[in-house]
């Protein structure tokens, strides 16, 4: 998994990044389900949505490389699948049609979700009336995970450098310890962060 | 095993966002009601803790590496509910974040791994704890839970994959079962390691009352038990019946029959074997299904002997 959040050039300013993010959402929920619901071997719909995207892309002024590497990052699990319709009748262009939607979809959640903060996409979905202990909850997540992130690399070198060699059954032992115990330390974090909550006038 | 856009038909995502939003729904309004005020933050916590332990690379042979996935670690540790939301949030954020798994698949992939994963997982442990008890029941219970889970979650996916009419039935569940009876193995390993390393530091944590507490009510398990035979009858059912009517009475119903898969994709391995109403390779498929249940359960219990060797000389005090 990469920990690179898709939000890290979010705060940049170009006219892509000044959009509302219920109107880039928009748009991006449009485009897949366009994208989904055009004949599968129509190709020129798929030139022209690679271009509009291509064009979106560069007026953001993200770096190209972010976006591409993301991209390549998620291809093979969209292969993986279309592989399997290679045995379907009409295999060859069916797979194609398909890995070329999936990576059309793939770029164009992906480029709203670059432009716009996640705090800002928190606040849409909640706009979107998602409940609000999924919402407390889906904050608290991306809140914390950076810190249990840090954590659990923290605690993870300070094992590496206790231990010169670990066999590999040794190895799983190890970073299963380390993963129990981020467990407990975020449970103790959770009470913590409870009482600083209601300390602050919070009500469930 | 998330899926992106443009692999699911517009009614397996409808009805499987529909599935999806039940339980999710049902989760919260259960865990506002019952679950303390402090429970709220646990949750949070709870989904970035999920999200740390995913990334932790666990090696596995010539450079490859997996890692853990958490459904039922998650409905061990808090509970089923707590796990449906915690896990739903993971998924979520994978989703919006990091573009792992497609916004029209959000609902298939909330159903597989936040619905059916921990659902299935816990009734799985508590079954198995409920006939062997003590610690070594416990890691048995937690070892086969996993595992079994991982794999009930992919056959989901790959019917939803199937009743999409992208992919053949008979190539996707082979491909989807056998590469997560594989994954599984580690997922479990992973669980139990877990799970035993926590009891250790803090039993407390596995108090009878403590564990009541975490349980679910018997709304609860009517409740998911029926949404998750729901969606395996509405997109495994149809393939797994050997029937070739009732599939196809079900995909005109559904809207899928122009996809309708007519000649057989891999040949029979033995022709003229088959069981009546079961053609041979459905068979075949079957068998190796059972023999690596029963080959899963084993290895849980020898896995649970391993790490908790000495409990029989405790108890008896030698």
């Amino acid at each position: 998994m990469p920990r690179e959040t898709l939000d890290r050039f979010a705060r940049m300013d170009s006219p892509v990044h000044r959009l509302p993010a219920g109107v880039k959402f928009g748009v991006a929920f449009g485009f897949v389900v366009l994208t989904l619901l055009v004949p599968r071997h129509a190709w020129w719909v798929y030139a022209v949505e690679s271009l509009l995207l291509v064009a979106v892309a560069v007026v953001s002024r993200i770096p190209p490389w972010f976006l591409l590497r993301r991209i390549l990052w998620l291809e093979p699990v969209l292969m993986g699948v279309a592989l399997l319709a290679l045995w379907q009748p009409g295999g060859p262009g069916l797979f194609a049609a398909l890995v070329a939607r999936s990576t059309l979809c793939l770029a164009g959640m992906m480029l709203a979700a670059a432009t716009t903060p996640f705090s800002d996409t928190l606040r849409l979905l909640e706009r979107l009336h998602v409940p609000r202990m999924l919402m407390t909850t889906l904050a608290l997540t991306f809140r914390y995970q950076y810190l249990l992130l840090d954590e659990s690399d923290r605690m993870r070198r300070a094992r590496r450098s206790r231990t010169f060699h670990a066999r590999r059954g040794v190895e799983w032992r190890m970073l299963s310890t380390v993963v129990a115990h981020l467990f407990l330390r975020s449970i103790d974090r959770a009470a913590r962060i409870h009482a600083a909550m209601c300390a602050r006038g919070w009500r469930p | 095993m998330h899926i992106p856009d443009g692999f699911l038909s517009p009614a397996t995502a409808l009805v499987t966002g529909g599935l999806a939003a039940a339980g999710l729904g049902y989760a919260l309004r259960r865990a506002r009601k019952t679950l303390p005020s402090s429970a709220t933050p646990l949750l949070g916590l709870g989904a970035a803790f999920v999200f740390a332990a995913q990334m932790l690379n666990f090696p596995v042979a010539g450079g490859t590496s997996g890692h853990l996935i958490g459904g039922v670690l998650v409905a061990v540790l808090l509970g089923p509910m707590a796990a449906v939301v915690v896990m739903s949030a993971v998924l979520m954020l994978q989703c919006f974040l990091f573009a792992d798994g497609g916004v029209t698949a959000l609902g298939a992939n909330l159903f597989n791994m936040a619905i059916v994963a921990p659902g299935v997982g816990y009734a799985v442990y508590r079954g198995v704890r409920r006939l062997f008890g003590g610690l070594r029941g416990r890691l048995f219970a937690t070892a086969f839970a996993a595992w079994l889970s991982t794999v009930v979650a992919s056959v989901a996916c790959a019917g939803e994959l199937a009743l999409s009419g992208i992919v053949p039935w008979r190539l996707v569940l082979p491909a989807m079962a056998g590469v997560h009876m594989l994954i599984g193995v580690g997922e479990a390993l992973i669980t139990t390691l877990v799970v035993a390393a926590v009891v250790r530091v803090r039993p407390d944590l596995f108090d009878p009352d403590v564990e009541r507490e975490r349980a679910p009510r018997a709304g609860d398990v009517a409740v998911y038990g029926l949404l998750v035979s729901a969606g395996l009858a509405v997109f495994v059912a149809p393939f797994a019946s050997g029937w070739p009517d009732g599939l196809e009475k079900v995909a005109g119903v559904l809207g899928f029959d122009h996809h309708a898969m007519t000649a057989p994709l891999v040949g029979a391995p033995l022709p003229g074997y088959g069981v009546p109403g079961i053609d041979s390779g459905t068979l075949a498929t079957i068998v190796a299904g059972l023999a690596g249940t029963l080959a899963a359960f084993l290895a849980s219990y020898a896995l649970a002997r391993v790490l908790a060797p000495r409990e029989r000389a405790v108890e008896t005090g030698e």
